[in-house]
């Protein structure tokens, strides 16, 4: 019994990891930006949420209001005035990589320094829905049921919109081939420039969710972007249906392993398993070969 | 070797006067000024053992602070039992053999992976090396008894960042270095024309990671204990590749130049304002990047091409 509450919570807890790198491979994916600074815009986030329950007394869902739109706008400018650039001036993708490597490195630690030195390094987290639900026999918390539901409804969104949508069709077409979607009349460098943006959205609605029923800190960043990384390389780039399945994965993994193994392994776990995919099949599990 | 000596004799004089002059400023400077200075050696030599390698193939490597934990964890454990030297000697020797491993497995992954996975690596070997100490070992940190003297550490770093340059420049000048610059600028050109790609890489990789874990050995003389949070801090990674960078690892002095204003900065700010040595460090990333791309070597190279450029057409007319 203890194992399927386990594995419940494994599968929450990969829900939650599918949304966070959702925003990441839509970066990825259509934009080709390997975005090292993406788990900043999670943390901050999680810190509107956080301000918006504690300091102003509101529900901390109003608070996607606000870091929705400033992260969008944020990464909107990122892309158009330091990635367009050095876009540019690359001889190569594997010359443009490394400089977008270092760039967003060094946005990563811009950012996380500012936090730092405003919000200080402390463990913060509210209390929010944090009721126990019955189901089937298992207890789970009403809060990580929400960001599960909440990672859904935003996968099944995106799907939509990628499938059914003009809009959609611009950016699926600019992931398979920037150049050939240029040459059938899409505005690459603009719809580029919306994903990248709104992949940025999506990391802070992902913080916010998650911020729910987690402890974080200024520097919890980084660990995300990990984590978003991992399940965007064992999806395969630009999947939005493979990006929830190999959350979901990675949760039940983790979850599990932690439980038979030991609960300080997490990391080590979710890096076995990084590698055996990188090393096995590089291109993704949920791509055609 | 001796032809190369003789053609680069006025630097190799220059490189001998200023070893002397830095071997004997010990017995002048106060403590505190040789402890700036080993940390100073200590970059200068990760830097430039990072260039060696992340420099030629732009293969970008965040697993320096991986190795150099290595090295911390091997004397920790060995000189218990064996003399300090043998102990140093062990941690160069576990960190080129991990390394070989890392990379026999690992560096057919090109581009983001391997910088993803390189970063990924230390946190693997730290909650690894965690678990194990807490598990199994009981414990959480280990002491380190020994009584070597400042100034000792002092020369061993200085012997080792100068070897470290100049065998970095030295490969340079040989096969193995060309085979390495031209896997750094098309991997299938060079294994197309005869380059061994998978043994050069694996090589040189764990040549450098030996040069990083000894490095460690030798700072971890100067602990009192050290745990896994300690030694493999990723830090690490990120300062020395900013030095390597900032310098210029194209060329061999280049992450030598680059880690002097940058431990400077770091032992002006990262005591007092650890924060804002943090946005420091990202800044700098950026103002490479977008301003400093072949580091403050080429800069200087290019101003002084400019300044000679200038004398000689004055002497012609």
């Amino acid at each position: 019994m203890i194992l399927f509450e386990v594995f419940l919570n494994g599968l929450l807890l990969g829900g939650t990891y599918g949304l966070i790198a959702l925003g990441l491979n839509l970066q990825y994916g259509v934009a080709r930006i390997l975005n090292l600074s993406y788990g900043e815009f999670f943390m901050g986030g999680a810190f509107t949420a956080f301000f918006t329950i504690m300091l102003w007394k509101f529900n901390p869902l109003l608070s996607l209001f606000i870091s929705m739109p400033i992260a969008f706008a944020i990464n909107w400018l990122i892309y158009q005035y330091m990635m367009i650039p050095l876009v540019r001036r690359a001889a190569d993708q594997d010359v443009l990589d490394a400089d977008v490597v270092l760039v967003t490195f060094g946005l990563f630690f811009v950012f996380q320094g500012l936090a730092l030195v405003n919000w200080s390094g402390d463990l913060r987290g509210y209390s929010f829905l944090s009721v126990g639900v019955p189901f089937f026999g298992a207890t789970v918390a009403l809060n990580r049921v929400l960001a599960f539901f909440g990672a859904c409804a935003i996968a099944f969104a995106l799907f939509l919109v990628l499938r059914y949508t003009r809009f959609g069709s611009a950016l699926r077409a600019i992931t398979i081939d920037p150049v050939a979607a240029g040459l059938v009349g899409v505005d690459v460098r603009k719809f580029s420039a919306l994903a990248f943006a709104g992949g940025g959205a999506l990391a802070a609605a992902a913080g916010m969710l998650v911020s729910t029923f987690i402890s974080f800190s200024a520097t919890i960043g980084v660990e995300y972007t990990l984590k978003a990384l991992i399940v965007v390389i064992m999806a395969g780039v630009g999947r939005v249906t493979g990006t929830l399945a190999a959350g979901l994965l990675l949760g039940v993994v983790e979850s599990l392993g932690g439980y038979l193994i030991d609960p300080s392994l997490t990391i080590a776990i979710n890096f076995a398993l990084f590698i055996v995919i990188l090393l096995v099949r590089p291109t993704g599990l949920f791509t055609r070969a | 070797m001796l032809e190369l000596l003789q053609k680069n004799w006025r630097i190799a004089a220059l490189m001998a006067l200023g070893t002397l002059v830095l071997a004997l400023v010990p017995l002048y400077a106060s403590s505190y000024v040789i402890s700036v200075f080993i940390v100073l050696y200590a970059n200068i030599a990760l830097a430039t053992a990072w260039a060696f390698f992340s420099g030629a193939t732009r293969y970008i490597s965040l697993a320096t602070a991986s190795f150099f934990g290595i090295g911390i964890y091997v004397l920790a454990i060995t000189h218990v039992y064996v003399p300090i030297p043998f102990a140093l000697a062990a941690a160069a020797i576990v960190g080129f053999l991990v390394a070989a491993v890392v990379g026999l497995s690992t560096l057919r992954l090109r581009g983001v992976y391997f910088v993803v996975f390189t970063f990924g690596l230390t946190e693997l070997i730290h909650q690894v090396i965690n678990w194990w100490e807490i598990n199994i070992n009981k414990t959480t940190s280990r002491y380190i008894f020994t009584d070597v003297p400042n100034v000792n550490i002092y020369e061993t770093l200085l012997a080792i960042a100068l070897i470290t340059i100049v065998g970095s420049w030295y490969v340079s000048k040989i096969r193995l270095g060309f085979a390495l610059r031209a896997i750094g600028e098309d991997e299938t050109v060079a294994r197309h024309t005869g380059v061994n790609t998978t043994r050069v890489k694996v090589l040189c990789f764990a040549l450098s990671a030996s040069v990083m874990a000894l490095v460690g050995a030798v700072l971890a003389l100067r602990y009192p204990y050290i745990d896994a949070s300690i030694a493999f801090n990723n830090s690490w990674s990120f300062q020395v590749l900013i030095a390597a960078l900032l310098g210029g690892a194209g060329r061999a002095w280049g992450p030598a130049v680059g880690a002097v204003p940058l431990v400077l900065l770091s032992d002006l700010l990262a005591g007092s304002f650890p924060h804002h040595f943090s946005i420091a460090l990202g800044l700098c990333f950026v103002v490479i990047v977008y301003f400093l791309p072949g580091g403050i070597t080429r800069l200087l190279e290019r101003l002084y091409h400019a300044w000679w450029a200038e004398q000689t057409k004055v002497r012609a007319h």
